[in-house]
């Protein structure tokens, strides 16, 4: 049996080279998605502005979605907005938080419910108040800082502060660019977003990681390797793995993007999108990050230390006497 | 060495046996769980409500009614002690926790501070036996002004005394309403996450949970109309209120502050139909403490009307025909039916010690929770079939190996999550179809570098060997970062979100044994069986 070769053996492509463009390339891509970010704004969710979000599916199977706000703006109470999801009849409607605290949004919680009852099924009812929506902003953009640091100080621990640095650099760019997808295709940005951000930092390092480990093994092995080399070397040496492991986890992403359902696929999206974004961001951003960082393994400094002690000490033996 | 002991391999073996033991609960119908011996494992996971369908409402204690009525009330104690003790003041006034008394005379103001450190005392007691914090600090601003100030530790201590007592009633009150297993969990410092499966339309648990329910029997006064009271001053002592005509109608009621018998002296309330009218009404009865009260009050009270007052609305004024001192009674009002059972219900539960706002509420269908179950299976179902089929494809037998640890990998997930009771949820589900594709990566990993070593010229034995030994360290390494990622959302992530750290985390976990450990005996196991002269992919 034939098996299948994502990726050729002992290949001896010069991947850092490309940092001459993938170094203007990923930069003018942050900048334009953080310019993005700041004009245009995430699509948030209600966990994050707080409102009400009524999703209702039509009893006939088929929806109007211009029947639906008709419906729903005439309960004047501000904006309103009527998305079809789906093909099987599904609206979701989304309220703003009505003036009135609680009493209010449960007023408006039921006249919606009697208005749409006798059409449609009541699918999903959410309600998040203000304060709610504060923290969870609060919380997620903790959680994703708080990772970073944590992330570090292990990478630190157990490489060097210079991995450390090119894995977190890597790792920003890729929580850049994802933020850009959300901006750009307006996908609803809430709770499970921060999800996909998380995990997306997590395979992210974890790209990242791999290929640092055998740096870190190279290192010791060849001393004497121009930095540029030996991160081609390791590059080229952990890229069949990255290919495989990228495409099963795509793989996977792609089965939930397909059959997840509609619940799930912004998450599925993004996560598809992220992988992409890793692996690129694991050989072109975080890599050729080392050749400025400067690698110096302690075993490095160490078997530096060693020569130069060597080469005293033969200076001193050549002394003459 | 590519050898594995016996031990090691029957301890391996059990392992699986154990993980498909504590799975196999969740693809059984519930009638052959039910035959199961008890010592037998059952547990299933937990579907989150998202996927069972119900309401979930998030609950808040208003901290801030509460400390507004504990200032209100140093208020009425200051004024109180200052009477009793006969010390004339110019005025006393709230200011945040501090209430400030200006003294007529200067030279009574060490009797004023003795008295007031009668107010001072601390809040319950420590489980040492030692008391809490103390509730009032006094201090003398001024030679003339004399100040008592409600400490912070007490305020929180009180706060959350009032968070504990509420989630006690909140309990109660759900559960007279007869739903089938509700959740309800304490979260963060002054919040109750209340989660009822099944539950399609929340209204009604909302106004019975919107409600404090404190129930007071007060005398009516008569000495001046209400409508004049509450348009110039009503007298000392005294207070205009709103009685419920019906039809949300209501007038208003002058009504003496004194409370004669509270809602803390009831022992029973329930709903029931009055002889004469065949209306609606709550019949209630006394404790001993509360009937000789309420007796002794009708009795000098006779032909006079009194106050039935919920949360400071009027809800009837009867008047009183005759002594009741047999320690029952009944409340009549414009009732319905079911307003008139969920007063009953809010009676035996008892008064909230402060109002609960709903700042939270999510309720699914159970459509939409099957709809995601389906979808979630069958996205499983097939990312487990491109997997399988890709990693076949590129690693021959050593694939095929790999897949039988995805699958136990999958399977232990399940187990462990039956075990810790843990909750399934959409992106819990999700996070199983994204360790099915991050799991083999530690296969790949070793396989990548079990095909390096060979290709340098290794034999067999040796490049599996190195394999293994050399691809541990970075597999270690690239999922503690994982695994830190998904502990940090572990913490911050609540419902749904937590779920799907929840898998993720075990995922980590369990596809390290899985892949290191058990890929490994497969491969000493079948090396010995066939003793293959060159390497399968």
């Amino acid at each position: 049996m034939r098996l299948i070769r994502l990726f050729p053996d002992d290949s001896k492509f010069r991947f850092v080279r490309w940092r001459v463009l993938s170094y203007p390339f990923s930069a003018a891509i942050s900048v334009m998605t953080i310019v993005l970010f700041v004009t245009m704004g995430l699509n948030f969710g209600i966990d994050f502005t707080g409102g009400t979000l009524i999703e209702i599916q039509a009893k006939t199977g088929k929806a109007d979605p211009g029947v639906v706000r008709a419906l729903a703006q005439s309960f004047e109470v501000g904006d309103v907005e009527v998305q079809e999801i789906g093909s099987a009849g599904d609206i979701s409607v989304r309220f703003r938080t009505q003036p009135g605290g609680e009493a209010a949004q449960s007023a408006l919680v039921q006249r919606a419910r009697a208005a749409f009852e006798k059409d449609y099924n009541i699918r999903r009812v959410e309600t998040v108040g203000p304060r709610v929506s504060g923290e969870l902003v609060q919380s997620g953009t903790l959680g994703v800082v708080l990772a970073i640091f944590a992330v570090m100080a292990y990478l630190w621990f157990r490489f060097e502060l210079q991995f450390a640095i090119g894995a977190i650099i890597g790792t920003m760019h890729d929580i850049v660019l994802t933020l850009g997808f959300f901006v750009i295709t307006r996908e609803e940005f809430n709770m499970t977003s921060i999800a996909a951000i998380l995990t997306i930092v997590g395979y992210s390092l974890n790209e990242t990681v791999v290929v640092f480990d055998r740096t870190r093994e190279l290192l010791r092995k060849y001393k004497n390797l121009p930095t540029p080399e030996l991160l081609d070397l390791s590059i080229n040496s952990t890229m069949s793995r990255t290919v495989m492991t990228a495409t099963t986890t795509a793989l996977s992403l792609l089965a939930l993007v397909l059959f997840g359902g509609q619940a799930i696929q912004g998450f599925a999206n993004v996560m598809l999108f992220g992988v992409v974004i890793c692996t690129y961001s694991a050989i072109f951003v975080s890599s050729p990050m080392l050749i400025y960082l400067g690698v110096k393994t302690s075993a490095r400094a160490a078997a530096d230390d060693k020569a130069e002690a060597a080469a005293k000490a033969a200076a001193i033996s050549r002394r003459p006497a | 060495m590519l050898y594995f002991s016996t031990w090691k391999t029957v301890a391996v073996l059990a392992l699986c046996a154990l993980g498909i033991l504590f799975a196999l609960p969740n693809v059984l119908p519930q009638s052959v769980r039910d035959k199961y011996p008890s010592w037998f494992p059952a547990r299933t996971v937990v579907l989150g409500l998202d996927l069972q369908g119900g309401s979930q409402l998030l609950l808040e204690v208003d901290g801030e009614a509460l400390r507004r009525s504990r200032q209100i009330a140093l208020q009425e104690d200051v004024r109180r002690v200052l009477r009793e003790a006969r010390i004339g003041t110019t005025s006393i006034q709230l200011n945040g926790n501090t209430v400030s008394a200006t003294l007529r005379d200067p030279a009574q103001k060490v009797l004023a501070l003795e008295k007031l450190r009668t107010l001072a005392t601390p809040v319950g007691t420590t489980l040492f036996g030692g008391s809490g914090p103390v509730e009032v600090d006094i201090s003398s601003p001024s030679d003339r002004v004399v100040a008592a100030t409600l400490t912070e530790a007490a305020l929180q201590a009180r706060i959350r005394a009032a968070v504990d007592q509420s989630l006690q009633i909140v309990d109660r009150r759900v559960n007279e309403l007869g739903t089938v297993e509700p959740s309800i969990q304490r979260e963060g410092a002054d919040r109750i996450l209340l989660q009822v499966p099944g539950l399609q339309d929340p209204q009604r648990l909302k106004d019975l949970l919107g409600q404090t329910a404190k129930l007071e029997f007060r005398l009516v006064d008569l000495s001046m109309p209400a409508e004049q009271a509450a348009a110039g001053r009503p007298p000392e002592g005294t207070e205009v209120l709103q009685e419920d005509r019906g039809g949300g109608q209501t007038t208003p009621i002058l009504v003496e502050r004194r409370v004669l018998v509270s809602g803390e002296d009831l022992t029973d309330a329930q709903a029931g139909f009055s002889s004469q009218t065949n209306e609606p009404i709550v019949n209630f009865k006394f404790n001993t403490k509360g009937a000789r009260a309420f007796g002794e009050v009708t009795q000098a009270n006779v032909g006079k009307p009194f106050a039935i007052v919920l949360d400071n609305k009027v809800i009837s004024a009867p008047r009183i025909n005759e002594p009741i001192t047999g320690g029952q009674g009944q409340i009549s009002g414009n009732f319905t039916v079911q307003s008139a059972n969920d007063l009953a219900v809010l009676l035996r539960a008892g008064a909230l010690p402060a109002p609960l706002t709903v700042i939270e509420e999510r309720t699914v269908g159970p459509g939409l929770g099957q709809d995601s179950i389906d979808a979630g299976t069958r996205a499983t179902w097939y990312a487990a079939l491109f997997v399988v089929v890709f990693m076949f494809a590129t690693y021959g037998v050593f694939g095929f190996f790999a897949n039988i640890a995805l699958a136990i990998h999958v399977i232990f997930i399940f187990a462990l999550m039956s075990l810790l009771g843990a909750t399934l949820t959409l992106p819990g589900i999700a996070g199983i179809v994204l360790t099915i594709g991050t799991a083999v990566d530690s296969n790949v990993l070793i396989y990548e570098r079990i095909r390096e070593e060979y290709r340098a010229g290794r034999n067999m034995v040796s490049a599996i060997d190195a394999g293994f030994r050399h691809a541990f360290a970075v597999i270690f390494d690239s999922n503690s970062t994982m695994a830190i990622a998904a502990i940090i959302l572990f913490m911050l992530g609540s419902g749904p979100v937590r779920g799907f750290a929840v898998v993720f985390l075990l995922g980590i976990l369990t596809t390290v044994i899985t892949a290191v450990t058990m890929t490994r005996m497969m491969i000493a196991v079948w090396y010995r069986r066939t003793r293959p002269q060159t390497m399968p992919f």
